[in-house]
């Protein structure tokens, strides 16, 4: 198997048995941030602390990107193997509302309001063979 | 002091293959000082700007080296908007009597496709495919339409009159109106949003000449007045393009702060507008920009839509010529366009797309990435 490495270092905890989401929150204002901000955009403080926003949320809104990007996007895939994939806003307990790929990608999948759960995945494949890993949502399994 | 414009000229929108960008900005320079009766030499000062198509200050390469003072102007979507506000400053403020605005583009085919270093965001945003326009105006249509009660009747309606708009405007790059059922069952790109209710990147310019209100009559028989020019960035707390997050709290958006701002400085409110250009990068954005722009309530589109109300005989004409999605984005021009379709209307030449009972006030409004908004009031 090969090596799996995060794709950015910083954005969630991993490996991890139950990976989570790591962003700030302002020690000012009590704002928080996803990817970790050392300045807080609402009220302008540098006092910021990493925090871990949570593995879980609420779909907020949603849409399905039919389309492959152009670059800056980079995966492994081709315009014949490209596989459409959902977006959306998850709001996580830490306090802020996330965007990030989805596993489903149909509109029957999806619905706002529909509790989410945190995925770590491989996204590609870089020259090295390592695979590049992600954060993804996916629908709540039930507790 | 007012500020009044005198002059307008487009370089038509779509595809000039022939043509650089810069040689469409050129083109729009000369026919608005064909229209104003002007030389480029009358010229004191110009603002201008482009995406994509070179920097606006070689224009003088095209129009002649007579030494203006000639500032170029990027600032995003919202880039014609600003150079019509820095004009409008320079005029307000007394140091120039006459100028020139100018905004052209020339953009590859497809959907625009923005790194995230230049916007202050991290290469994972974009490689992981997050950073598309398409996809947050479809995201933040989706909410809106969850949370306003608007269905997808509304949508196709925004599209079916741009179109029909479009069809009657000899300038639109798209003039083929296309039926209800044509834009109901084109292909999804990006839930909710099909591919006849998104716009997409092109070419063209658009021009004004810009006087001292007091100097206009010398110039022209019927001048326009600027009555506000208004730019605003992005709160705290609203939603906007290229957010990785979002806050929990919910803040005005840009476009609600530059219209109540720009309202303030003409002395009136939204009843008094006859003609509006509202920024309708897709239909779900026009439904939107409707009420952010104060000229109805959150959720009462889908009725306004269905009674035709935006329509050229409508109580509230929006997107006269078409818009965005029959006119294309060429970002550097776009803002003006708005503005030029507005003075066009206002002038009572808009042939077979004239507002009917001669129009007195116009506004125009556009919005783009990162958040950002720039809101023009013209009366005649």
């Amino acid at each position: 198997m090969s090596n799996q490495v995060p794709l950015q270092e910083g954005l969630f905890t991993w490996p991890s048995s139950q990976p989570q989401l790591l962003g700030s929150r302002c020690s000012q204002c009590a704002e928080a941030a996803f990817p970790a901000q050392p300045d807080c955009r609402s009220c302008g403080s540098r006092d910021t602390q990493i925090i871990e926003l949570g593995d879980r949320g609420i779909l907020w809104t949603w849409t399905i990107q039919t389309f492959m990007p152009k670059e800056p996007y980079l995966s492994d895939e081709t315009p014949e193997t490209f596989r459409p994939y959902g977006v959306g806003y998850v709001e996580m307990p830490g306090g802020v509302r996330v965007e990030a790929r989805l596993q489903a990608n149909s509109p029957e999948q999806l619905k706002i309001g529909m509790p989410m759960q945190l995925d770590i995945v491989p996204f590609r494949t870089d020259e090295n063979g390592e695979q590049k890993m992600t954060f993804s949502f996916s629908a709540a399994e039930k507790a | 002091m007012d500020v009044a414009i005198i002059g307008i000229g487009l370089h038509r929108f779509g595809r000039s293959p022939d043509m650089s960008g810069m040689q469409q900005g050129a083109s729009a320079v000369r026919a608005a000082l064909a229209d104003a009766g002007l030389s480029w030499a009358d010229m004191q000062f110009a603002y201008g700007g482009s995406q994509d198509a070179g920097n606006a200050d070689a224009l003088v390469n095209e129009l002649g080296l007579t030494g203006l003072q000639f500032t170029n102007i990027w600032n995003g979507c919202a880039t014609g908007g600003s150079s019509l506000h820095a004009a409008y400053s320079a005029i307000k403020s007394g140091e120039y009597d006459l100028g020139v605005v100018v905004g052209f583009d020339k953009h590859p085919r497809g959907a625009f496709n923005p790194q995230p270093k230049e916007w202050g965001l991290d290469d994972w945003y974009g490689e992981t495919g997050l950073m598309l326009t398409t996809q947050f105006f479809a995201l933040k249509t989706q909410r809106y339409m969850h949370d306003h009660g608007i269905t997808e009747d509304a949508l196709i309606r925004v599209s079916e009159k741009a179109f029909a708009n479009g069809s009657l405007t000899p300038t639109a790059w798209r003039q083929q109106a296309l039926s209800y059922d044509e834009i109901a069952n084109s292909a999804m790109i990006s839930d909710p949003l099909r591919k006849y209710m998104f716009c997409s990147p092109a070419e063209g310019g658009a021009a004004l000449i810009i006087c001292n209100a007091d100097k206009a009559h010398q110039y022209c028989s019927n001048p326009l007045f600027l009555k506000a020019a208004a730019v605003r960035t992005r709160h705290y707390g609203s939603f906007e393009v290229f957010a990785p997050s979002q806050a929990m709290k919910v803040a005005d958006a840009p476009t609600v702060t530059a219209s109540k701002a720009a309202f303030e400085l003409a002395g009136i409110g939204p009843e008094d507008v006859d003609v509006m250009q509202l920024q309708d990068t897709d239909s779900g954005t026009e439904i939107m920009h409707m009420a952010e722009n104060g000229f109805c309530k959150h959720g009462e589109q889908e009725k306004l839509l269905r009674e035709g109300a935006t329509g050229i005989n409508g109580s509230m004409p929006i997107n006269t010529d078409g818009g965005c999605l029959a006119n294309g984005e060429p970002v550097g021009a776009s803002g003006l366009r708005q503005v030029y379709e507005v003075c066009v209307q206002l002038r009572g030449e808009g042939g077979a797309r004239q507002v009917p009972n001669n129009p007195r006030v116009g506004y125009t409004h556009v919005y783009g990435a990162p958040g950002i908004s720039g809101v023009n009031i013209i009366t005649r």
